[in-house]
């Protein structure tokens, strides 16, 4: 308790300090410089972060580019959607394609995904250059639009347009492979009988 | 919503008790038997999972799209199995109520390493 007063005490002779060397025209570092005295106390030091930059997760190997996914949470789950790289963040960028099942350009997170064996050869196919901020971009953009158009908010250009690219490249290509195209529209779910530990995705 | 909502994708558990000895029990820890799931093997899929207690309370409080409604849910994860007959224990970020006993939990798939 005595230390917190003491705390107190120099904090407000600290700003006495600062409030005459304004009154006077005298700035912050001439104070400093005439200081006869060091501070009793440590002075908190401002941390630097130990904190490493984040890797991207390790991929799981049983996802490569083409793999088919089944989401298993948020908005869209249960759709089986295709995969095509993963970004630097480590999340998964993924599309239904959006022609198909309505799946747009989305960022996924491999934890909440099953891959499945399902996989489709996506070489020729070209992957917009898309990275995290891209995403990011999105989400503000529209809510400044809110507030100007009463409207809905509508997305970029450029986002309707690497969609629209991806899936007249995306949608032949699934339509090479029987049942394919039916495969992706369905929803996956569990019901009676079924248990995941059993199956083989 | 304009489109069909999915359909189950958790599987069907249903909580046995606290894990317990003789005569203590403790309730930090909760049993639970997941359908299907009949030996200490099979267990594996499922260590880690999350679980869900969704349950119904008197008061609507907790808002789903802006709707206040009376559904509530008790999160927890699957941690260990539980002897050799295919139970599991769980921890719950609240206990579970005794009133949860015999009661249907959800078994999510995720967090996934298939």
């Amino acid at each position: 308790m005595v230390s917190k007063s003491r705390d107190v005490r120099r904090k407000l002779k600290e700003q006495a300090a600062k409030k005459q060397a304004q009154s006077t025209g005298m700035s912050d570092k001439v104070t400093k410089a005439k200081r006869k005295w060091y501070p009793a106390d440590d002075k908190p030091r401002k941390r630097t972060s130990r904190r490493k930059v984040q890797k991207p997760s390790k991929l799981r190997a049983s996802i490569t580019p083409g793999t088919v996914l089944i989401l298993l949470s948020g908005r869209f789950r249960g759709k089986r959607v295709i995969f095509l790289k993963q970004l630097a963040s480590g999340l998964l960028l993924i599309t239904g394609p959006f022609a198909l099942n309505g799946v747009p350009l989305r960022r996924v997170n491999q934890r909440y995904v099953i891959a499945t064996t399902t996989k489709i050869d996506i070489q020729s196919v070209e992957i917009p250059s898309v990275d995290d901020s891209w995403f990011k971009k999105n989400k503000k953009k529209p809510k400044s639009d809110e507030m100007t158009d009463t409207g809905k908010s509508k997305l970029p250009e450029s986002f309707l347009n690497a969609q629209k690219s991806l899936d007249s490249q995306l949608v032949p290509l699934v339509k090479q492979v029987p049942f394919l195209k039916s495969y992706l529209c369905s929803r996956f779910s569990l019901s009676y009988g079924q248990f995941p530990h059993e199956m083989r995705f | 919503m304009s489109q069909k909502s999915s359909g189950r994708l958790y599987c069907k558990g249903v909580v046995l008790g606290y894990k317990r000895s003789l005569r203590n029990q403790y309730p930090n820890q909760t049993r639970i038997k997941i359908q299907g799931v009949e030996d200490r093997v099979s267990t594996n899929f499922y260590i880690g999972k999350r679980v869900a207690y969704v349950y119904r309370a008197k008061k609507p409080i907790k808002s789903i799209g802006g709707k206040k409604t009376k559904v509530r849910v008790i999160w927890g994860k699957i941690i260990a199995p539980h002897g050799n007959r295919g139970v599991v224990r769980a921890k719950f970020r609240n206990n579970l109520p005794p009133s949860s006993f015999g009661k249907r939990v959800r078994v999510m798939l995720y967090p996934s390493n298939v």
